[in-house]
């Protein structure tokens, strides 16, 4: 049975030690919450978790906050997801492709500007990030 | 849903509803028996008798948002698809494990999917609960218990994306080491 060390977590743990912001939770300048009940999940919501991670991932973000949520009772416009930038209203985003996911991380997370063409709505399910 | 990990992380999703606190998830593919045997177990609330009936029929939910419950029911179906079967051990107040079986050489089993992929979902949505992975590969084993990575790591949040990207990589790893390892033996 291998034991449970990870390489590239000694690393982090270094950075931990210098840093509270691996270790405090709350202090998220965006909330990215997927929908995954099984109706998003049969559309493909691990598809669009895992390429939030990778937008995360490929810029190294450590104040975004990724996490899931069961059905928001919109089966037929899965996958869907929440968005919300600390002090903002979040948006819910329908119909997800990993496409869409690339451009709404570039320009609603990196750039504030809600991406209208891809929302459902604004409002619901707001979260205090402060 | 295309593979089983999806089909895990529909049904690890209820133990998380039923508020449970752990989740033992497990994988077993028996060459010798012919058996896949997939199980989900939690400490949450459970279920009576005739919820457990219930739990099966699709039109059958506890919950308000709609007026139906697919994840047992698609599970069911995999089940009997690869000539396997599913049932469900619970009572109220003593959690429930869901055993879910398939003939490892029916042509109609789903393939694994993405395993790590599913266990990190689950973490970064719930990262308060301890969710323990076991695979038995005929002689070969695995676990991962992200409470005890919890332990070895207490100054790393479990669902920071780093934390993320390297458990999904440790367990891709072993999973890939017991897959080897019994196509050599």
């Amino acid at each position: 049975m291998p034991k449970l060390t990870i390489e590239e977590l000694e690393k982090l743990r270094e950075e931990a030690r210098k840093t509270t912001f691996i270790r405090e939770q709350g202090q998220f300048r965006a909330k990215i919450n997927v929908h995954m009940g099984t109706c998003g999940l049969a559309a493909g919501a691990r598809h669009i978790l895992n390429a939030f991670l990778q937008e995360i991932e490929k810029r190294g973000l450590t104040d975004v906050l990724l996490t899931t949520s069961g059905c928001a009772g919109l089966c037929s416009r899965e996958p869907m997801a929440t968005i919300e930038i600390a002090g903002q209203a979040p948006v819910k985003y329908i119909d997800l492709t990993e496409k869409k996911v690339e451009e709404i991380f570039e320009k609603h997370i990196q750039g504030g500007e809600i991406v209208t063409a891809y929302a459902l709505g604004i409002g619901s399910e707001k979260t205090d990030l402060s | 849903m295309e593979d089983l990990s999806l089909h895990i992380l529909d049904i690890a999703e209820n133990s998380v509803e039923a508020g449970a606190t752990w989740v033992k998830i497990s994988l077993i593919e028996d060459r010798k028996t012919d058996l896949l045997q997939l199980e989900i177990e939690d400490n949450g609330r459970g279920m009576s008798a005739e919820e457990c009936r219930q739990a099966l029929n699709p039109f059958y939910t506890t919950r308000k948002t709609r007026r139906f419950g697919l994840g047992l029911p698609f599970l069911l179906e995999a089940c009997q698809a690869a000539g396997g079967q599913l049932s469900l051990e619970s009572s109220p107040g003593q959690g429930t494990k869901v055993i879910a079986t398939f003939r490892l050489s029916h042509i109609d089993l789903k393939p694994l999917g993405d395993i790590p992929l599913t266990i990190i979902a689950l973490i970064a949505g719930h990262p308060e609960i301890d969710w323990q992975y076991y695979h038995r590969r005929n002689d070969w084993e695995f676990k991962f218990d992200s409470k005890e990575f919890k332990e070895n790591y207490p100054e790393i949040a479990i669902n920071h994306p780093m934390a993320l990207k390297a458990i999904r990589n440790f367990i891709n790893k072993n999973l890939s080491l017991i897959r080897r390892e019994h196509d050599r033996g």
